[in-house]
This record gives structure tokens, C-alpha cells and sequence, in this order.
């Protein structure tokens, strides 16, 4: 794969890199302990002290968002990779063998493809039960394994007869290697894109559920929970709602750009 | 119509109006069956998790023998697919059911709330259609220039705002500064359309903007590669200015993928429409939806999703069916 | 009456110019071949005479005269008035050159509706004559299909009635039988000659088979990288080829000897 760097790339790899940094260094450290609330300070505007006001509580914004985006980006990574795990293997495998489990497969993945990704989350959730960090990962993972087997399905079923696949069987490699060594590095031009769509997708969606209530639940803080916490307070303190929403769509932003970038420099490979 | 002389013209003898017949009849069956799969993977899925009914309903008077008068009451005494079928045709009579929470038939609550949610996902739908594809077509040039680059960073902006963020800084500004409309006040839909309708248009805007801006580039994607396509060649040499292979030729190319993309859309809006009728405090299926969940009033959810999906599924009818009426080539498809 | 002056282009993101100073002459009646291999040059030539460059993507100079008016500099108002109404042109792949949306009789008549004032009527009237002379089976069920039900051949044959509807002046061919097979090609010949020979039309006529321009072009240019190597009389470059290149070129030809024999008569 020929990697050219281009802007959208390099801007894309800067703001999340940047957001990436911020959240790990609150998961260790913020200026104010988020949960410590204090009479005095209630409904401050953004000032030097604190970066983005406090709350109805006299909780520093900043370092909700900050505590707030580390959930977030938690949950949208986990959400990720258990998505981008299962749902590669399963479109390898279909993709590579083909035959009845592929249609089996593909079928369900059609009729799963009615269900807006929420509302399939929002299903999980009330199956499992709602108000937990681990099931709202669970539930978020799940809704997005179609999505990454049907691209890499794509991907391995054009790979399948193609000469260095076949040649590689021909020497007596085992299926499980030519996958693995010989065809996965191919598709990591498909599948990076998906990756960064599939994060986008995953913090929006945390955000939503956490929003409505179904999500991430206090003690626990995450952007979505803190922005429906916000809106109650809107008037008194908009600076709450603003500096929260802003922290998503810069998540979201980024990782469009490097989408955006990859998908620009990858256009000059094959496939 | 035929002479019927040449062999080459075999396929005219089927008449155009019969494959497109066909091709539609093929639809609607794979529709229904889809609708089927969808239904039962709700229906299992519900059963599974939910215990059972009865005893939640009784709650604490629950007794041995009214949790047993109460399931035959329900019917939750039949096997498994005989219930499924049981509430497969009571969905498409319109009997859903009763719900725990509200002890009232899920159908007269829900029909009121339907109407509404269809309302926003249709008002959605429409400005993301009249703006996107016009735009989309228009600003394909300016992606190739020179400043296509701000193009591009501001629709990954657009696409990254997400719509319960852009429905709080409205209902502030244009509901608690401006008085625009009443945020949580919604009007009822029939003493006062108007109204209603103004309300539904700020959440409709909110659900619209990252999904306009997703088809937009979409649109333009598509555009570019049609311009690069034969025919484009074809169509200048013969004279054509810019609008002519663009209007002419392009657009008419351009709109299958775009068709096809906007019925996927509406999922998203069906998705958008959930969260956003929260903030705006619209009182549609969302919302329902959302409050059934958290009272695990399960009739209630289960038909709720069924009919979203069932949405969803009729916007990707609707979307092959004006894609035969473009693409000739897929009028025949019938067979492959 | 197409003149090619010094004709150069060169593609910003190539280093060789795709074109490096050609100049070719069609008069009125004749039928030039254009022959080289991919990448000599033959098809950019070709697209500066239709005014297909795309213009901001490369940088050229010299002529083409059509009639002594410039259209490489041209203003694109001025081209489009010539572009299908004096030229017409035929692309290699019949099937990808159509509109798949459009019904064929539609995109034959279509020079008519932009250069012409004629109502639908007469334009259906034109584009059923056109279909007729260059032997499209049935036109009116022709008219009333879409490309994608009619074979390679039959699309080629709709291709040139729309290049000819409107009785251009010079007709361009960018290897218009290469993806056509064998009996077809040389059907699609025939009628190339007749209608040379029937409207005096003239035609540049690109290939790089050898035997195919040899059959039909009146005069032949060899091409080699972006250069014009040998041109003349068609039978004078085939038996007195000057230049190396042309002769390999003639050399390669399969059995050579026997189509020799064959071309003198």
C-alpha cells in the first residue's frame, strides 16, 4: 500500500492525536477533581480558573469533559474492536469459503440492515438491561459487526482468486495463513477507512444512548450524559452544553479527516 | 408491435410493462420476507429476555394462580411459534398487544405518536433530498479546484455534528431566546398544524444537517465518477455545453446510487429522529420508545421496533422501485 | 480541409509529451489512418481535432485547422458549434460510449436537438434514415431500445448514424472495431467505405491494426512516440515503408506475404 501523506491525513492525525493526549492525561490527572462540587463556585463563565465554567454544582467543566471524553473514547473503542474483530473474522470467512453460510449470513446481515444502528442498540440494551458501562459496550459491538463483515466480505471474496492467493494454496498453505499472512494485509486499505467510520458511528452512538438516559448512568460521566445533563442548564450555563458538544463533533471530526485522508491515499492502490 | 421477423429482437417480445411487473412482484415478496425476519428476530429476541409478562404485570400481587388465569388470559400459554404467529397477525390487524405500564392496547398508543415521528422523518427527509442532491450536483466543480479542500473540511464538520447537540443550541436559541416555539410544548398535530409543523421543522433541520452533508459528498462522488465515464466524452463531442452533460446526461446517471443512498438515509433519520424528539420534547415513538425501554414495557417496544424497521424497510422498496423507473437495465434484473 | 500544425501536448502529470509536433493534412473525400501502438500519440491527436483535451490538465500549442479556423484555441462556445455538427466522432467501446439511461433513437437524434431547430417529428424522421444507411435491422424497434439491449455491433452501427445524422464533414474513428469481433469489424468496414465513398465524407480513422487501415484509408500516418514517423499514400507506405518502425510494424502483420498478394489487386 503506497502511503502518500496528504493535509486531510495530517490535520486528522493532529486533532485526534491532540484530543487522544488530553483525554489519557484526565484519565490520570485533571486541574479539579469532576465529582467535587461547591456552592460558591456555581455557574461560573469560563475564566482562567476555569477553563470552561462550572456546572449547577460548581463543577469544573473542563475536567468533566475531560473524565467525560475518556468514557466516551473508552466505550468507542471498545465498541470498535469488538466490532471490527468478529465482524472481520466472520466476513473472512464467509467471504473466503463462500457457499451456504455466506448466503446464510449475508441474509441475516440484509434483514439486520432494517434496524437503524440505535434502534438495534437500543433492542440489545433492553435485552441485557440498560444503565451499565460493560453492557452498553456489549450492546454498541454487537450493532457494529454487520457493518465490518459486510466490508470485509467485500474485500476477501475479491481477494479469493486472485494469482498470489492461489499460488499460495497451491504451495500447501493452510486456509487460516493465506487469510491471516496473505489476504488481511490486503484489505487494510478497506479496512482503516471502516475503522475510523466505525469509531465515528461508536461515539456518536454512545452519545446518543448515554443521552437518553440508556446509556452510561452516573456516578459515571460520559459526553452524551453530560450534554443531556447540560441542556437542563442551558440558559443558566451555556457554556456546559457548548464546550461538551464541541469536544464530540472534534472527536468525530478527526477521525472523519483521517478517514477522509486514507481513503484519498489509498485510492491509488488496487481493490 | 413487432413484426416479429428478426430473432435478435426475442426479448421484445416480453413486454416492457410485463419485466417491470415482475421485477416489482419479486420485490415485494423479498420485502415481506424481510419484514418476517425481522419481525420474528424482534419477537424472539423479546421473548427470550423478558421473563415472563404475566408476573411482571401482577408485580406484587403475583400468586401462583393468577399469574396462571392471567397467562391464559394473554394466551402465554401456547408454544412459541404459535404465540409468534399469534402476534404477527395481530400486528397486521393492528392488534399489538397491551402494555404492562399503561395497561392500554399498544395500537390507540401508539397511533397518535406514529404520526407525529412519520411527520419529522418525512419533513427530514425532504430538505435533506431538496438540498443535498441540488448542491451535491452543483458543487462538484468546486471539489475538483482549487478550494475544494474547504468543501471537504467543512462537510467532515457538518457530518461531525451530531443532531441532539445542534437540537439543544436551537431549542436555546430560537425556542428560550428567540420564542420561535415552545421547546417541550408541542402542538397537537390537528388543532394546530401550523404550529406543529414549525415545532417538527427546527427537529427536522437538526437531523438533517450531518446527513445533508453526507449527501452532498456522496452526490458529488458520484458525479465526478459519471464525469469521467465514457459517455461524458460522447455527450461533448456531439456538441453538448456543460449544463447539457450535466443535466442531460449526469444527473439521470448520478441518481440511482443517490436514490439508493437516501433510503439507507432514512434509517438514519428514523435513528436521528429518536434522539431529537428527547431534546425538543416531541412526544412521538422515540420518545415511547425510550420510556418503554427504561419501564421494560416490552409490547410496547416490540412494536415500536417492528414498525421503525418496517419504515426503513419500505423507504428501500420505494427506492428500487423509482430505481427501475431510471434504470431501464434493472427492469430485467428479474433473472440474474 | 483538416490541417494539423506542429501540434504539441503534454499531460501535467507526464513527463514525455503524449504529442511532440505533428502535423497531418485530411483533404476533402480522403480517409486517413492513424496507426501506432498505445501511447504513440494517435488518440490525443485524435481528441485536440474533436476538442475533447481536457484543457486544464495539460498544456499545448500549435494548430488545428479545420476549415483554416483554429479549434485548438479555441473559445468552447465556438467549439461546441463544431463539435458534432462538422465533426463527429466514434469512440472505441460502443457499449461505455452510450448513455445506458437513454433510448438509442434519442441519443442518435441528439446533435440534431442541440445544433438543429428541427421538432421531434422531424428529428425521428432524420435519425430512422441514418439507422437505415448504415443497416441498423428494424430501426424503429431500434429507436425505441435502451444499450444495453443491443449487441456490440448494433450499438457501434448507432453510434456512427448518430455521428453522420446531421452529414458532418469529418467523421473521427478512435479504433472503432478493436472491440468488435472478427466478422462484425469487417462489416462495420464495408460501411465505413460506402459511406466515404456514398457523402464524400472524410474520416480520420485510428488503429493500430495494420490490415484493418489498410483496407479502408486512402492515406496512412505511423506514429511513434507522439511523432508522426512515415505518412503518404496508403499503398506507397506499404510497399516502400521508409522509416524502421514501419517496417516492423508491416513485418509484424501475420502472414504477410498472402494479405500482400490479396492488397495489390
Amino acid at each position: 500500500m503506497k502511503k502518500k501523506m496528504n493535509g486531510y491525513l495530517m490535520a486528522g492525525l493532529i486533532i485526534t492525536g491532540v484530543l487522544l493526549l488530553m483525554t489519557l492525561i484526565g484519565a490520570f490527572y485533571t486541574p479539579y477533581d469532576p465529582t467535587v462540587m461547591s456552592a460558591r463556585e456555581k455557574f461560573n463563565a469560563p475564566s482562567f480558573a476555569h477553563l470552561f465554567g462550572t456546572d449547577n454544582f460548581g463543577r469544573d467543566i473542563f475536567s468533566r469533559v475531560l473524565k467525560g471524553s475518556g468514557t466516551t473514547v473508552f466505550i468507542a473503542l471498545s465498541t470498535v474492536v469488538i466490532g471490527a474483530v468478529i465482524g472481520t473474522a466472520v466476513g473472512a470467512v464467509t467471504g473466503y469459503f463462500g457457499g451456504f453460510i455466506d448466503e446464510v449470513l449475508m441474509r441475516m446481515n440484509d434483514a439486520l440492515t432494517a434496524f437503524p444502528s440505535i434502534l438495534l442498540a437500543l433492542v440489545v440494551i433492553s435485552i441485557l438491561g440498560p444503565g451499565s458501562r460493560f453492557n452498553l459496550i456489549l450492546a454498541l459491538g454487537i450493532v457494529f459487526i454487520p457493518g465490518f463483515a459486510r466490508v470485509t466480505r467485500t474485500a476477501f471474496a475479491s481477494l479469493r482468486d486472485r494469482n498470489y492467493v492461489e499460488s499460495a494454496r497451491l504451495m500447501g498453505a493452510s486456509s487460516a495463513r493465506i487469510m491471516l499472512i496473505h489476504m488481511l494485509p490486503n484489505i487494510f486499505s478497506v479496512l482503516f477507512p471502516a475503522l475510523t467510520i466505525g469509531f465515528n458511528n461508536a461515539v456518536l452512538a454512545e452519545a446518543s444512548m448515554s443521552f437518553l438516559g440508556i446509556g452510561v448512568t452516573p456516578p459515571d460521566a460520559s459526553l452524551g450524559y453530560m450534554l443531556s445533563e447540560a441542556q437542563g442548564m442551558i440558559v443558566a450555563a451555556p457554556w456546559y452544553a457548548i464546550s461538551t458538544g464541541l469536544m464530540i463533533i472534534l472527536l468525530v471530526f478527526g477521525a472523519g479527516l483521517i478517514g477522509e485522508g486514507l481513503q484519498r491515499s489509498g485510492n491509488s492502490t488496487e481493490l | 408491435m413487432l413484426r416479429g421477423s428478426s430473432r435478435q429482437y426475442a426479448a421484445d417480445v416480453v413486454p416492457e410493462a410485463y419485466c417491470y411487473m415482475r421485477s416489482t412482484v419479486r420485490r415485494v415478496l423479498m420485502l415481506l420476507a424481510t419484514m418476517i425476519i425481522v419481525s420474528f428476530l424482534t419477537y424472539a429476541a423479546f421473548e427470550l429476555i423478558s421473563g415472563d409478562p404475566a408476573e411482571a404485570m401482577l408485580g406484587t400481587q403475583a400468586t401462583p394462580a393468577r399469574i396462571a388465569a392471567l397467562r391464559r388470559e394473554l394466551g402465554l400459554d401456547a408454544p412459541f411459534p404459535v404465540r409468534y404467529i399469534r402476534w404477527l397477525l395481530g400486528f397486521f390487524s393492528g392488534d399489538l398487544g397491551v402494555s404492562y405500564s399503561y395497561k392500554q392496547p399498544v395500537g390507540e398508543l401508539i397511533a397518535p405518536k406514529l404520526e407525529v415521528t412519520l411527520c419529522l422523518c418525512l419533513l427530514s427527509f425532504v430538505i435533506i433530498t431538496l438540498i443535498s442532491i441540488p448542491l451535491g450536483v452543483l458543487s462538484y466543480q468546486q471539489v475538483v479546484g482549487r478550494f475544494g479542500w474547504i468543501h471537504t473540511t467543512l462537510n467532515q464538520l457538518l457530518m461531525a455534528v451530531p443532531a441532539f447537540f445542534t437540537g439543544i443550541l436551537i431549542s436555546w436559541g430560537f425556542g428560550i431566546v428567540l420564542r420561535a416555539f415552545t421547546p417541550g410544548d408541542f402542538p397537537d398535530l390537528h388543532m394546530d398544524p401550523a404550529g406543529a409543523f414549525r415545532h417538527l421543522l427546527f427537529a427536522a433541520v437538526c437531523i438533517a444537517i450531518p446527513r445533508t452533508a453526507m449527501t452532498v459528498r456522496m452526490m458529488r462522488s458520484t458525479v465526478i465518477s459519471e464525469m469521467e465515464k465514457d459517455y461524458v466524452q460522447t455527450a461533448i463531442s456531439r456538441g453538448n455545453d456543460r449544463q447539457g452533460v450535466l443535466l442531460g446526461h449526469v444527473l439521470k446517471n448520478s441518481l440511482v446510487p443517490a436514490v439508493t443512498f437516501l433510503a439507507q438515509t432514512m434509517a438514519e433519520i428514523v435513528a436521528g429522529g429518536i434522539v431529537v424528539e428527547q431534546v425538543f420534547g416531541i412526544p412521538g415513538l422515540g420518545r415511547l420508545l425510550v420510556a418503554s425501554i427504561s419501564n421494560r414495557d416490552y409490547p410496547v417496544v416490540q412494536a415500536i421496533v417492528v414498525i421503525l424497521a418496517f419504515w426503513v424497510v419500505l423507504a428501500g422498496l420505494a427506492a428500487d422501485l423509482i430505481n427501475q423507473c431510471i434504470d431501464p437495465r434493472l427492469r430485467l434484473g428479474g433473472g440474474s | 480541409m483538416l490541417e494539423i500544425k506542429d501540434l504539441h501536448v503534454k499531460f501535467h502529470t507526464r513527463n514525455r509529451e503524449a504529442v511532440a509536433g505533428v502535423s497531418l493534412t485530411i483533404h476533402d473525400g480522403e480517409i486517413l489512418g492513424l496507426v501506432g501502438e498505445s501511447g504513440s500519440g494517435k488518440t490525443v491527436t485524435a481528441m485536440s481535432v474533436a476538442g475533447l483535451l481536457p484543457r486544464k490538465q495539460c498544456s499545448y500549442s500549435g494548430e488545428v485547422l479545420l476549415d483554416g479556423q483554429d479549434l485548438l484555441h479555441a473559445d468552447r462556445s465556438i467549439l461546441r458549434k463544431i463539435q458534432g455538427r462538422q465533426i463527429g466522432v466514434v469512440f472505441q467501446q460502443p457499449m461505455n460510449a452510450m448513455d445506458p439511461l437513454k433510448r438509442v433513437g434519442e441519443q442518435v437524434g441528439e446533435v440534431l436537438k442541440i445544433h438543429t431547430d428541427m421538432d421531434s417529428d422531424a428529428r425521428k424522421k432524420a435519425v430512422l434514415e441514418a439507422m437505415e444507411a448504415v443497416e441498423l435491422p428494424d430501426p424503429e424497434a431500434v429507436f425505441r431500445k435502451y444499450p444495453h439491449e443491443l449487441s456490440g455491433g448494433m450499438l457501434q452501427r448507432a453510434m456512427i448514424a448518430a455521428a453522420i445524422v446531421i452529414r458532418p464533414r469529418l467523421l473521427l474513428l478512435d479504433e472503432p472495431t478493436t472491440a468488435l469481433d472478427v466478422t462484425i469489424q469487417a462489416q462495420i468496414l464495408e460501411l465505413l467505405k460506402w459511406l466515404n465513398a456514398e457523402s464524400g465524407i472524410s474520416m480520420m480513422f485510428i488503429s493500430h491494426n495494420l490490415n484493418v487501415v489498410r483496407k479502408l484509408c486512402t492515406h496512412v500516418a505511423v506514429m511513434q512516440r507522439g511523432l508522426v514517423v512515415e505518412e503518404g499514400d496508403t499503398d506507397d507506405v506499404f510497399f516502400h515503408p521508409q522509416h524502421s518502425y514501419t517496417k516492423h510494424l508491416i513485418e509484424a502483420i501475420p502472414s504477410r506475404k498472402h494479405t500482400a498478394a490479396f492488397g495489390k489487386s
